[in-house]
């Protein structure tokens, strides 16, 4: 399987199977166009293919071949899937190796997309015991089988709502590291209304990361992201998240935002968060339902398309400029990069990854929190059993077991996209949600892109 | 004129051979968590 795209007149074709990409001169990009339809041939360009393709010099499209040829042969291009088996049999095991702890189901802003019910998550306002803290520690130790380096990341709600129990959970897990082997790696996310420069350094010394949300240009974040009272967050956010960022040696952390349909120019956002100084940035797509006035729709899709090509054409100008910044979306290692086993199923939610609410029920992810069909166990409550049977159905997804990605030339890039937003809006973990697919595509085309724009300047 | 230019090798294909240690960081492609996409993400081993 190719993938053939044309990005500002550079033509890119990606050979999914192998994960290589090639720039083409327009007579070779024609020709593997045509054999992507026809299938490869292994004789040089007969008259039916040379009829076909005339608004090129013969001679090119003979050059052409020869090069295709090549490719071919060194398993670059037109590479057979040889993955499908691998899939059928590659069983994650039933290991966990990363929680996301929701500390606090309370928030001290009333986001207006919140899918976390503002923090409430369908139900009570509520911090986590500090007892609930260890004992999620215990338990993924406890399920971490030979696995090393474990993640926690503190969740909300907003976190800092409850920053003594990430400290004690944090130096509990700490205290169990070297008896048990464990290597564990926090990070956090945080509204910043409650950072203090002791938090800060606190957050410096303990977190790996740490995601900081805010959702661009004042106007368009007071929009949604608004205090109790319905005033903005952006004024007293950007200082603490400028110094935060500064403190980190701008490394290590993310300004993420989300956007929605009241802010289709969403590139603009982005490029505000970078005038900003913030050199990790990272503004996504929000998933809500089709009914709810801020959800995005298909009718947005080319708009959102142009923003792609207007912030990817604009981040690369700056990078040549060397004021370049990094955008989530459009990061991709091209030459190394995970293994085809983690390309497989991304997420890991519900076997690999596990949420824990603030009672210490156990759900796939925080995206599940509060959905009682997904709840899985308690922390607090070994003797209850594990529902094997709900990680089993998660572990058991992957791109090869859903139809859509089987057949997506992104698929090794996505990895099959978000489950639970596959069980919002289709009711079944192996069906993508298809505009969040679209979208995806074009992000890793203007990834990929981008790379190609750089390596040209390079030589 | 050369008419490809290929702008890395066969990276999948090699990456099959280690068989999926399983150390590297989990990702979430949620738009609620900042660790989508798997194609930026580092593997364990390559320091
Ligand atoms: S973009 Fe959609 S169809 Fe393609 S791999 Fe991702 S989830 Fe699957
Ligand atoms: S199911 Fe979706 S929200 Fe949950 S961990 Fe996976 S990608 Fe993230």
């Amino acid at each position: 399987m190719v993938h053939c795209f044309t990005w500002e007149g550079t033509h890119i074709v990606v050979d999914v199977y192998s994960g290589a990409v090639h720039i083409m001169e327009p007579a070779a990009y024609a020709l593997t166009e045509y054999y992507a339809a026809h299938g490869w041939e292994d004789t040089p360009p007969q008259e039916t293919v040379l009829a076909e393709l005339n608004a090129f010099a013969p001679q090119d499209l003979a050059q052409a071949y020869e090069e295709l040829k090549e490719l071919v042969e060194q398993g670059l291009l037109f590479t057979p899937d040889a993955y499908a088996e691998i899939a059928k049999n590659y069983h994650n095991q039933p290991v966990v190796k990363a929680l996301c702890i929701h500390i606090a189901h309370d928030c001290n802003l009333r986001c207006a997309y919140c899918f976390a019910d503002e923090g409430a998550f369908g139900g009570t306002r509520e911090l986590m015991p500090e007892e609930v803290g260890k004992a999620a520690i215990d338990f993924v130790i406890a399920r971490s089988g030979n696995r090393r380096n474990i993640e926690i990341d503190f969740f909300g709600g907003e976190p800092l709502m409850n920053f003594d129990v990430v400290k004690s959970t944090v130096a509990y897990a700490r205290s169990r590291e070297q008896e048990t082997g464990k290597r564990f790696r926090f990070t956090i996310t945080t509204n910043g209304m409650l950072l203090t420069d002791d938090i800060m350094e606190y957050i410096n010394e303990n977190m790996v990361n740490v995601v900081l949300s805010i959702d661009g240009r004042k106007e368009v974040n007071d929009r949604v992201r608004c205090r109790v009272d319905g005033s903005g967050s952006y004024d007293k956010i950007v200082p603490k998240f400028q110094k935060l960022a500064e403190s980190r040696g701008q490394d290590n952390y993310y300004v993420r935002g989300t956007f929605t349909r009241h802010n289709l120019d969403f590139a603009q956002d982005v490029l505000h968060l970078a005038d900003l100084g913030f050199k990790q940035t990272s503004v996504e797509p929000v998933v809500a339902p089709f009914d709810v006035d801020y959800a995005l729709q298909y009718e947005d899709i080319p708009k959102i398309y142009e923003q792609y090509d207007i912030l990817a054409k604009e981040y690369i100008r700056r990078r040549k400029e060397g004021k370049g910044f990094n955008f989530f979306h459009f990061m991709v290692d091209l030459d190394q990069g995970p293994c085809v086993y983690k390309r497989l199923s991304g997420c890991g939610s519900g076997s690999e990854y596990l949420a824990v609410a603030p009672n210490g029920d156990i759900y796939p992810c925080h995206q599940f929190v509060g959905n009682e069909e997904f709840r899985m166990g308690n922390v607090l409550k070994q003797e209850e059993p594990f529902r094997r049977d709900i990680s089993e159905t998660f572990a058991s997804c992957n791109v090869y077991s859903k139809p859509a990605c089987r057949d997506c030339w992104a698929k090794f890039y996505c990895s099959g996209g978000c489950p639970a937003n596959a069980q919002q809006f289709n009711g079944d973990l192996n069906k993508p949600y298809d505009l969040g697919c679209e979208l995806q595509r074009k992000r890793i085309e203007c990834a990929i892109a981008i790379k190609a724009a750089l390596a040209e300047e390079e030589e | 004129m050369k008419q490809v230019k290929t702008l890395n090798g066969k990276v999948l294909t090699k990456s099959v051979a280690g068989g999926g240690c399983g150390e590297c960081q989990t990702s979430c492609q949620s738009a609620c968590k900042t660790s989508c996409t798997v194609a930026n993400q580092k593997c364990e081993n390559i320091k």
